[in-house]
C-alpha cells in the first residue's frame, strides 16, 4: 500500500477532506459488522467498486487480514481478464476466496445469448447469490453498491435487512441514525451492508488514483475485438458468442466503464489508457455509467423489483 | 457530466489535486408536502451538471408520463425513487443525493414532509451539518415548518437556510419575503439557531439557486449554491477534549494488541496520557497505527488503531479519553426520546440501547412530559406513540461513558431496539446524568447468592408461572411449594392477587400498569433469589416483552418459565372468581383474553396442558425438572 500522509498530519486541526471522511466512515462500518455479526462475507464482483471496498477492508483491520472470506457469485460469463484478476488478487492478499456457481442454471444451460439478460441475471446472479448465502450460512454480506448509482439505491440503508427468504422490503426499513447501526436479527435473517454507500463514481475513481488500487485492465483502453449490437459494442471474449451472419468482429480501441457478464456489458470507444485519462473522460462524458449495463433497460423501476427479489 | 472546470480538458492532474482537497458538507432539506424539496434537489443536481444525457432523456419521458408540471421538466422525478412513491406522487422515505462543485462535495438527505414521517426527518438530520428549510412563499410558516425546525434544532443543527420558495408565484415580492423572514425569526428565537440565512428563490425556474437572475434585483444576499459552498462547517469537535470509541480489539498475534476505533472529538498524538472508561484505568498512547504507516497525530473523524504503552484491559464499547478531562460515567439519565414505532413506548418497559459501540439494557422510568412539536408545549404523558417526542428518565443495567448530546453527538445520541422484534423503535439524546446514579453503587458483599444457596442446600431459581386468569397457576404453584417444603427446601410464593393488595396497590390494569406490575415483581424475585430462595411467581404476565425482561434480570439458568396452558373457553368456563363474566359484561376493562392480549410463551422451559394434567401431576413434573437441573441439591 502506498504511504500517503493524511492531510490532517500536514496541518493539524484542519478539516478532513471529503475522501478522508468517506474512508473513515467506510472503515467504521466494516468494523461494526465484524464486531457484531457472527459470519460476515464480502461479495467480490471484481469491479472497481469491489476493489475499493476490498482496499478499505485491508485498511480497517490492519495489521490483521480482514476476518472474513471473499465470495464471488460466478455467472460463468464474466470476461476472462476478470477471472485472471480475481485469482491474482486473492492470492496476493492471502484471502479466502469462495466461488459459487448456480449448478442448476448450468445444468439447464442458462446463458445470456440463449435466455436473455433477465433470465440469465435472475438465475445465475440473484438465485446463485441466495444459494451461496444459504449454503455457507453467512449472516452479513458486504456489497459495493453506491447510492448515486440509481434512484432506488438512493433510499436504501447502509445496513439493509433481508428476510430469511432474502427479500427486501422498501417500506419497512429500520431508521438509521448517526453512525449507530442496529445489527440485531432473527435466525435465518441476514444483512446486506454497503460500506461505500456515500461514495460517488468520481470519488471511487479519485480514490483508486490516489491510493494506487489495482483494477482489472479492461477499464483501460486497448484494441479489442467487438461487434455492434443494438447500439452497444459487445466484446467477443470467447467462442461461446454466436456471430450473426455477416457479423465480423472489429478491432477497436475500447474500454469498459462497468464490468459484468461480457455479453451484457457494452464497451465505449476511447483512447483513455491511464487513470487520469479515464477520470477526464468520465467527467466530460454525457452518459451515466449504468447505461452500459443491459439489465437496467428492461423496465422502469427494474432495479427496485430485482432488489425486492434479492438481487444486490 | 460536464464539470465546469477548464482544468478537466487542459490539465486533468491539476484538476484532481483541486478535487482531492475538497471538503464535505452534509445537509438536509425539509419543509411541508409540495413546498418543492424534491424539485430543489433535482435543480441542484441539474445545475451542478450531475445529470447525464441519458438520464435527461429518461427525465423528459418521465415528466410527460408522471410529471406534475405538464409539458415542462419535473425535476422532482429525478429524486423520487421508489415505485410506490411515484404512484402516489410524493416522497415517503429518506433519500441521499450527491453532487459536487469545485469547492465541496455535498450529501443531501431528502426528507419527507408528511406529518407521520417525523422519524425519517430525524434520521436525515442526525448526520447533517446544516438544514435547508423550505417555505412556500404563498403559504408562509406552517405547522410543519415549526415542527421540522424544532426537530432540526433538537438534533443539534445550528445553521439553517430558510429557502423561501415559489417566490415567482407571489410576483417576486420583497414584502412577502420580509414578512415570512420576520415570522420565522420570531419563532426560531424559541429554539435557538446560530445562523439563519434567508434566500428567496424559485426552484422550478432557477432564480437565486446558482445565479441571481433578473427577477429579484432587491435581493443582495448570497444565492443558494454560493452559500452552501462557503458556509463554515469547521468541526468544533477538533478543539474539544480527546474521545475515542473502541470498536474492535485487533490481536493478529501475541505481539500486537491494538484498539480499532474512531476519534469522535479532539486530537491524539503518541505519548498522550489517556484514561480508559468506564474502568478509569490510565495509560499512554504508544502508536497511531494505520495501513499507510503510523501517524504523528490524528483528529476527530478519523478511523485509526491505537496501541497503548501498558497492558490495560480495553474492550469493545470502551471510550479512550484525555486523562485529565474525561467524560462522565453513569447509569441513570434524563434523555429526550423520539419514538419511531407503531407500538408505543411504555413506562417500565426495557429496551436495548446502543450508544457508541456499546449495547446495554435501558428501562424507561417516569416519562416527565412529551412535547407538542407544533407549539413546543409540554404535556403530561404515560406513553409515547409513533412520532411523539418526550423527555424521560432512563435506568441502565450497567454504566456507560457519555457526554450530553449538545456537546457530542457520538457520545450523546443513542437508539433503542425492541428485544423481541429487533426493530429500531426509538432514538434518543442524553441530556444529563441523574445525581443518584453517581451515588448509589452496588455494595460488594462477602456472602453472596451462591453461599446463601449452599446453606439452604439448593440453587436459587425463579419459577415463573404464566397463563390466563383461571388457568390454575396459583393452584399448581401452591402444590409445588407444599412439596418443596416437604423436601426441606426454602421457597417463597409471589402471587399476583396478593402482591396487588400491597406492593402494587397503586397499579391498575392498563397496559402501562401491567408492565410496571411485572417490573416490580421481577425485581422483588431477583432480590429473593439473591437471598438464596426458590421463588415461585404466579402471575398472568401476558406480555412476552416483560417476561423476557424479567428473565434478563437474572443469570442464565435462574429463570424457568412455566406455561400453564388452558384454552380461553376452558378458563372462562371455570371462572372461579367470576371475573370473565364481569369482563364480558364490560364491567371489568383490560381483562386478559377478553379485551387485552395474552401472548403465549414461544419457548417456555415447561408447558403444562391443564386439559391433560391434573395439578398434582403438574407439580411433580415441575419438581422433577428442578431435580434434574440440580436445583434441589442432594435429596
Amino acid at each position: 500500500m502506498k504511504l500517503r500522509p493524511a492531510a490532517a498530519t500536514e496541518a493539524p486541526g484542519s478539516m478532513l477532506t471529503h475522501l478522508q471522511r468517506l474512508e473513515a466512515e467506510s472503515i467504521q462500518i466494516l468494523r461494526e459488522v465484524v464486531a457484531e455479526c457472527e459470519k460476515p462475507v464480502m461479495l467480490y464482483s471484481i469491479g472497481k467498486d469491489s476493489a475499493v471496498m476490498l482496499h478499505l477492508a485491508m485498511k480497517a483491520f490492519y495489521p490483521a487480514p480482514p476476518p472474513f472470506p471473499l465470495l464471488h457469485v460466478d455467472t460463468t460469463w464474466k470476461f476472462r481478464a476478470m477471472y485472471e484478476f480475481r485469482d491474482a488478487m486473492a492470492k496476493k492478499l492471502g484471502m479466502d476466496l469462495l466461488i459459487h456457481i448456480n449448478q442448476e442454471g448450468v445444468d439447464q444451460g442458462i446463458g445470456p445469448f440463449t435466455h436473455g439478460s433477465q433470465v440469465h441475471t435472475d438465475v445465475m446472479k440473484t438465485q446463485g447469490l441466495k444459494q451461496a448465502l444459504d449454503k455457507y450460512g453467512f449472516d452479513a454480506a458486504f456489497g459495493g453498491a453506491r447510492r448515486d448509482e440509481e434512484k432506488s439505491r438512493a433510499k436504501e440503508r447502509i445496513f439493509s435487512f433481508r428476510s430469511a427468504q432474502h427479500r427486501w422490503d422498501p417500506k419497512n426499513q429500520r431508521p438509521e441514525l448517526w453512525s449507530l447501526y442496529n445489527t440485531r436479527k432473527h435466525k435465518g435473517e441476514s444483512i446486506r451492508v454497503f460500506p461505500i454507500s456515500n461514495w460517488t463514481e468520481l470519488d471511487v475513481w479519485q480514490y483508486i488514483h490516489l491510493e494506487s488500487i489495482p483494477i482489472v485492465p479492461l477499464y483501460f483502453s486497448a484494441k479489442r475485438p467487438v461487434v455492434e449490437r443494438d447500439g452497444s459494442l459487445i466484446m467477443v471474449d470467447d467462442d461461446r458468442m454466436p456471430l450473426k451472419p455477416g457479423e465480423v468482429p472489429q478491432m477497436k480501441m475500447v474500454r469498459f466503464r462497468t464490468l459484468g457478464c461480457y455479453p451484457l456489458t457494452g464497451a465505449v470507444e476511447s483512447e483513455a489508457d491511464t487513470l487520469p485519462a479515464i477520470i477526464q473522460e468520465m467527467l466530460l462524458t454525457k452518459t451515466s455509467e449504468r447505461q452500459g449495463r443491459v439489465i437496467d433497460h428492461d423496465s422502469a423501476a427494474s432495479m427496485e423489483k430485482k432488489k425486492q427479489e434479492g438481487y444486490f | 457530466m460536464a464539470h465546469q472546470s477548464d482544468l478537466i480538458g487542459s490539465d486533468i492532474e491539476a484538476y484532481l489535486k483541486v478535487h482531492q482537497h475538497k471538503s464535505l458538507l452534509r445537509f438536509i432539506t425539509c419543509g411541508s408536502v409540495d413546498d418543492g424539496k424534491s424539485t430543489l434537489i433535482g435543480r441542484l443536481l441539474y445545475e451542478s451538471k450531475m445529470i447525464f444525457e441519458d438520464q435527461m432523456i429518461a427525465l423528459e419521458a418521465d415528466s410527460k408520463k408522471d410529471g406534475t408540471r405538464g409539458a415542462e421538466i419535473d425535476f422532482a422525478l429525478l429524486v423520487d425513487g421508489l415505485a410506490a412513491e411515484r404512484e402516489q406522487g410524493i416522497t415517503i422515505d429518506v433519500a441521499y443525493r450527491f453532487f459536487s462543485t469545485e469547492r465541496r462535495k455535498f450529501i443531501v438527505a431528502d426528507t419527507p414532509g408528511h406529518e407521520q414521517y417525523t422519524r425519517n426527518m430525524v434520521t436525515g438530520a442526525s448526520t447533517a451539518d446544516l438544514a435547508v428549510v423550505l417555505i412556500d412563499a404563498r403559504k408562509g410558516l406552517l405547522t410543519q415548518t415549526r415542527r421540522h425546525s424544532y426537530l432540526v434544532s433538537l438534533l443539534g443543527i445550528r445553521r439553517v437556510v430558510l429557502a423561501i420558495n415559489k417566490i415567482d408565484l407571489v410576483g417576486y415580492s420583497q414584502e412577502v419575503f420580509n414578512t415570512i423572514l420576520a415570522d420565522y425569526k420570531a419563532f426560531a428565537a424559541q429554539i435557538g439557531f446560530d445562523e439563519i440565512t434567508a434566500i428567496p428563490m424559485s426552484a422550478a425556474y432557477g432564480d437565486n439557486i446558482i445565479e441571481h437572475g433578473p427577477n429579484m434585483p432587491w435581493y443582495k444576499g448570497p444565492v443558494l449554491m454560493e452559500h452552501l459552498e462557503s458556509v463554515d462547517v469547521t468541526d468544533l469537535g477538533a478543539n474539544s477534549p480527546f474521545r475515542y470509541v473502541v470498536q474492535w480489539v485487533n490481536r493478529p498475534n501475541l505481539d500486537f494488541r491494538g484498539f480499532a476505533g474512531q476519534i469522535v472529538s479532539g486530537t491524539v498524538r503518541p505519548g498522550d496520557k489517556i484514561r480508559v472508561l468506564p474502568s478509569g484505568r490510565t495509560s499512554q498512547v504508544a502508536r497511531i497505527v494505520t495501513a499507510d504507516g503510523d501517524l504523528p497525530v490524528a483528529v476527530a473523524g478519523q478511523s485509526v488503531t491505537l496501541t497503548l504503552t501498558d497492558e490495560v484491559d480495553v474492550s469493545r464499547g470502551d471510550v479512550i479519553a484525555a486523562v485529565d478531562d474525561p467524560p462522565v460515567v453513569a447509569d441513570q439519565f434524563q434523555a429526550t426520546i423520539v419514538w419511531m414505532h407503531d407500538d408505543a413506548l411504555l413506562q417500565g418497559r426495557s429496551y436495548l440501547m446502543k450508544i457508541g459501540a456499546r449495547t446495554v439494557t435501558a428501562t424507561v422510568m417516569p416519562i416527565k412530559h412529551k412535547v407538542n412539536v407544533n407549539t413546543l408545549e409540554q404535556l403530561a404523558a404515560e406513553r409515547l406513540e409513533l412520532n411523539d417526542i418526550g423527555v424521560c428518565e432512563l435506568a441502565l443495567d450497567q454504566p456507560i461513558t457519555f457526554e450530553p448530546y449538545a456537546k457530542n453527538r457520538d457520545l450523546g445520541g443513542f437508539i433503542l431496539i425492541d428485544r423481541l422484534t429487533n426493530n429500531t423503535v426509538g432514538a434518543g439524546l442524553l441530556e444529563f446524568e441523574l445525581r443518584r446514579s453517581q451515588n448509589i453503587h452496588w455494595q460488594a458483599l462477602d456472602i453472596n447468592k451462591t453461599a446463601r444457596g449452599i446453606l439452604k442446600g439448593q440453587k436459587p431459581v425463579i419459577l415463573w408461572l404464566t397463563g390466563l386468569s383461571g388457568a390454575g397457576k396459583s393452584t399448581i404453584a401452591n402444590v409445588v411449594e407444599r412439596k418443596l417444603a416437604a423436601l426441606g427446601r426454602h421457597t417463597y410464593l409471589l402471587d399476583g392477587d396478593n402482591v396487588r393488595h400491597g406492593l402494587n396497590k397503586d397499579l391498575g390494569f392498563t397496559e402501562q400498569d401491567r408492565v410496571e406490575n411485572i417490573r416490580r415483581v421481577a425485581e422483588v424475585s431477583k432480590l429473593m433469589i439473591d437471598a438464596g430462595m426458590i421463588v415461585l411467581v404466579s402471575f398472568i404476565s401476558p406480555f412476552r416483552a416483560e417476561r423476557r425482561a424479567a428473565r434478563a434480570l437474572v443469570e442464565e439458568g435462574e429463570f424457568i418459565e412455566v406455561f400453564i396452558d388452558t384454552t380461553l373457553a376452558e378458563a372462562e368456563k371455570r371462572d372461579v372468581k367470576g371475573l370473565y363474566k364481569k369482563a364480558r359484561s364490560g364491567e371489568l376493562k383490560n381483562f386478559t383474553g377478553i379485551d387485552s392480549a395474552y401472548e403465549a410463551p414461544e419457548s417456555a422451559e415447561i408447558r403444562i396442558d391443564t386439559a391433560l394434567t391434573a395439578p398434582d401431576a403438574a407439580a411433580d413434573r415441575i419438581i422433577s425438572y428442578l431435580r434434574d437441573g440440580g436445583y434441589l441439591g442432594r435429596l
